[in-house]
């Protein structure tokens, strides 16, 4: 067992350092530093100049356009991106449908739509939850029946975050509904423009639009778009989720995240003094630090490929738990040093083309914004009380 | 000893509770949020109407000689209701600093007509929650005062018609001597307001004073004295936001119990599974001891013991900021996806609970005054 890293792991980690402070754009640092929300046209200008340099996917197969790095090398580069303050790109082609159509798709599939996750042509967006089936998933009722070399798809989606930028959505569909609920579920990529869908946005607490509800309407989908085989859409469908919460424990947003708000709790007056030395908040931001240790180094030693006596992938479940909730502590962390300044909050108002200052101190503006978001955390991605029963029944046998 | 409403008390909460019902709510909130003021004209003056505008104020001042649990009756009402209106900033904060300071019964007549709106600049930018921490300054200026500063989030002090402030006469930033209050008119010469709605959908504004030149009656009570008074104010506001409080937390449980009643996953309502069942047992006793702590505080917020109604105010304001927090996030929680939404009532509770936990200190404040007091 040894903690540290290779030479030539730190001349990557050097590498990867030097390259983000010559190329991480200083205008998309600066929004990111203001807790700005960033828009599609600035993460896809980001997403060309990782994929330029080949590090768009890093736990992709080279022969898909992976970079080939060990489990280290992308734990090393996800810290670094993060620690710069480089913005996540959206999961849904990379992290989710992208291992997907390597792992289950056939070889047209893969030569069509693989490269242009990569590059960003196509944005992805994820057709699961109903809005009769959120925890309880396998229920799901949206209906695909065969017509000749197509499918006509009828029903709708819900939470479906980035509808309104996706080029394509990838779907769990019902193909069969005679035997068990999970064995009629199938996996069909659909193209966002064809006739008979409908994105209707849906407005959340913190003002924000990031989530629709898709309507599928007779949607003439070709069965050529079908991952696997028909009614095996939920063995696709797992792999994805857990791939999902792999990469939900975020130790390096988090790690920026900390530092950033250490840094302004120590700039911060209260009582005459620093809010940092307040006792109240010393302790927490301790147990903060000391649960984000306790994250990270439980991720490093799942991904170190310890044995373990239980089935692949669970751990996901743990993390999600662990992560979920520490970074909704932190948020609240941040609040409390927004104080009354997380107040002002202009999220129903369409700030786009406004020149106006933000009110109150910079840093205290996405306060609030993130706060609010973050509670969706530990309902997204399967909630945090279906995370434990399958602790529970997966983990614990019982 | 009685702990319960008189008849009057009920009759009070049953008319707020039927006004609340039939024009407040989130419907209200959202239609409200994209005007102007961010609350109804029509609606202040049906309060008025009510005579709830009177209710705080003394016999002799025109008012109907109400009790700080009377106060609470309606704001716990109001709470339900997410009520817009400036009841808090106005009748509460803005009356009762007039009232401790006295000698101006003739602004308590306008506020009880439902023809003055008020605003209370207390806070600044550095000060967080220390009323004491006060760099505006007064200084004289033949017979009247010339004020300078920045006063920070002054809640609906976009279309308050009067503002009282907090300047400081003598002394350093943060003495606690030497603070007087002055009540300025929208209007007046150098008075900048920057406007901006809040995070639960309501208005406040940045108060910029460059050189507002007051006359000797807008001095509020006597010179140098004026912290007393805003301390007096903060424990009045205090105890009604946490009556608020309640109320909203009532409304966020009945919500969810009701939602986890109809809501079906695994082929059984999720109100079948202990962990939830649990979740909302335990939403059920933060609110009653939230109730509870609201109740303490509006019996000694009056209190000639200053260690009595120290405890009791700031004892109530950390468990409502504790409550409040679990109560609100819990039921976010439990309506899961539906929970974030805009269009449900559950988020716009939430946000309000997650404001009045740091209005006037948040837990780790009052906890320490608390100590303090101890």
């Amino acid at each position: 067992m040894d903690l540290s890293f290779t030479p030539e792991e730190i001349a990557f980690q050097n590498e990867v350092r030097a390259w983000m402070a010559a190329n991480f754009p200083a205008d998309l640092r600066a929004k990111v530093e203001a807790g700005e929300k960033l828009y599609k046209p600035d993460l896809l200008r980001w997403q060309k100049i990782l994929a330029a340099k080949g590090w768009i996917a890093p736990a992709w197969p080279v022969e898909y356009g992976g970079p080939g790095w060990t489990s280290t090398q992308r734990y090393i580069y996800a810290n670094e991106m993060a620690l710069a303050g480089a913005p996540d790109l959206p999961a849904f082609g990379l992290k989710m449908v992208g291992p997907v159509i390597y792992t289950y798709g056939n070889e047209e599939q893969k030569r069509h739509f693989l490269p242009r996750i990569l590059s960003g042509e196509d944005w992805w967006c994820q057709g699961y939850s109903e809005p009769g089936s959120g925890s309880d998933l396998a229920s799901l009722k949206t209906r695909a029946v065969s017509d000749g070399d197509d499918y006509i798809v009828n029903g709708s989606k819900i939470w479906t975050t980035g509808a309104h930028d996706a080029d394509w959505i990838f779907c769990l569909v019902r193909t069969d509904d005679t035997g068990k609920k999970q064995d009629g579920i199938s996996f069909l990529l659909i193209d966002m423009k064809t006739p008979g869908i409908e994105v209707s946005p849906i407005i959340i607490i913190n003002g924000d639009h990031t989530v629709n509800q898709v309507f599928f309407t007779d949607v003439r989908a070709p069965k050529k778009n079908l991952i696997g085989k028909e009614n095996e859409g939920w063995t696709y469908a797992k792999f994805l989720l857990v791939n999902e919460r792999n990469g939900i424990a975020q130790v390096g947003h988090k790690k920026h995240t900390l530092r950033r708000i250490r840094k302004l709790a120590s700039a911060t007056d209260m009582h005459g003094g620093r809010l940092a030395d307040e006792p109240g908040y010393q302790t927490r931001l301790a147990e903060t630090e000391v649960a984000l240790m306790a994250l990270e180094y439980s991720e490093l030693r799942f991904l170190s490929g310890q044995k373990t006596d239980h089935a692949p992938g669970t751990e996901a479940n743990m993390m999600k738990v662990a992560a979920t909730q520490l970074q909704q502590s932190m948020s609240e962390l941040f609040i409390e040093i927004a104080g009354y300044y997380s107040f002002p909050y202009d999220g129903f108002r369409d700030k786009k083309g406004s020149n106006e200052p933000p009110v109150g101190p910079a840093e205290a503006g996405g306060a609030m914004f993130d706060f609010l978001y973050g509670r969706a955390s530990t309902i997204y991605g399967g909630s945090n009380e279906i995370q434990r029963d399958v602790i529970a029944k997966v983990l614990l046998s019982i | 000893m009685d702990l319960s409403y008189s008849d009057e008390q009920v009759m009070l909460r049953d008319s707020a509770e039927r006004f609340v019902d039939a024009n407040c709510g989130a419907d209200n909130l959202r239609k409200m949020r994209a005007s102007e003021e961010g609350f109804s004209r029509a609606y202040w003056k049906q309060m008025a109407e009510l005579g709830w505008l009177a209710l705080p104020f003394n016999e002799d001042q025109g008012g109907l000689g109400g009790t700080a649990v009377d106060t609470n009756v309606l704001m716990e009402a109001f709470g339900r209701g997410l009520l817009l209106e400036p009841y808090l900033t106005t009748v509460v904060m803005g009356g009762g600093a007039l009232t401790a300071a006295g000698g101006r019964d003739d602004l308590i007549g306008e506020i009880i007509e439902g023809n003055l709106l008020l605003a209370v600049g207390y806070a600044e930018p550095q000060a967080r929650f220390d009323l004491f921490d006060v760099a505006t300054t007064a200084r004289k200026d033949g017979d009247g005062w010339v004020i300078d500063g920045h006063k920070a989030v002054v809640l609906h002090g976009d279309s308050a018609d009067k503002i009282i402030v907090s300047a400081r006469t003598s002394g350093d930033r943060r003495d606690k001597s030497g603070i007087s209050l002055f009540i300025i008119d929208r209007g007046a010469a150098g008075l900048e307001r920057r406007a901006y709605p809040t995070v639960d959908g309501s208005r406040a504004a940045e108060l910029f004073l460059n050189s507002v030149r007051v006359g000797a009656n807008a001095l509020l009570g006597e010179e140098g004295k004026g912290l007393s008074i805003l301390e007096k104010v903060s424990d009045d506001a205090i105890t009604a936001l946490c009556a608020e409080a309640v109320g909203a937390m009532k409304v966020l449980l009945d919500t969810t119990v009701e939602y986890t009643k109809t809501r079906e996953q695994f082929g059984q309502p999720i109100a079948k599974f202990q962990v939830l069942r649990h979740r909302m047992a335990d939403m059920m006793m933060e609110y009653e001891q939230a109730k509870s702590m609201a109740l303490v505080a509006a019996l000694k917020v009056d209190s000639a013991d200053p260690v009595e109604r120290r405890k009791a105010v700031s004892g109530a304001k950390v468990q409502i900021g504790k409550s409040g927090r679990f109560v609100g996030q819990q039921a976010v929680q439990l309506h899961g996806g539906m929970g974030m939404t805009d269009e449900l009532s559950v988020g716009h509770y939430f946000k309000r609970l997650t404001m009045i936990d740091i209005l006037f200190g948040n837990v780790d404040h009052h906890l320490k005054q608390f100590s303090a007091a101890a």
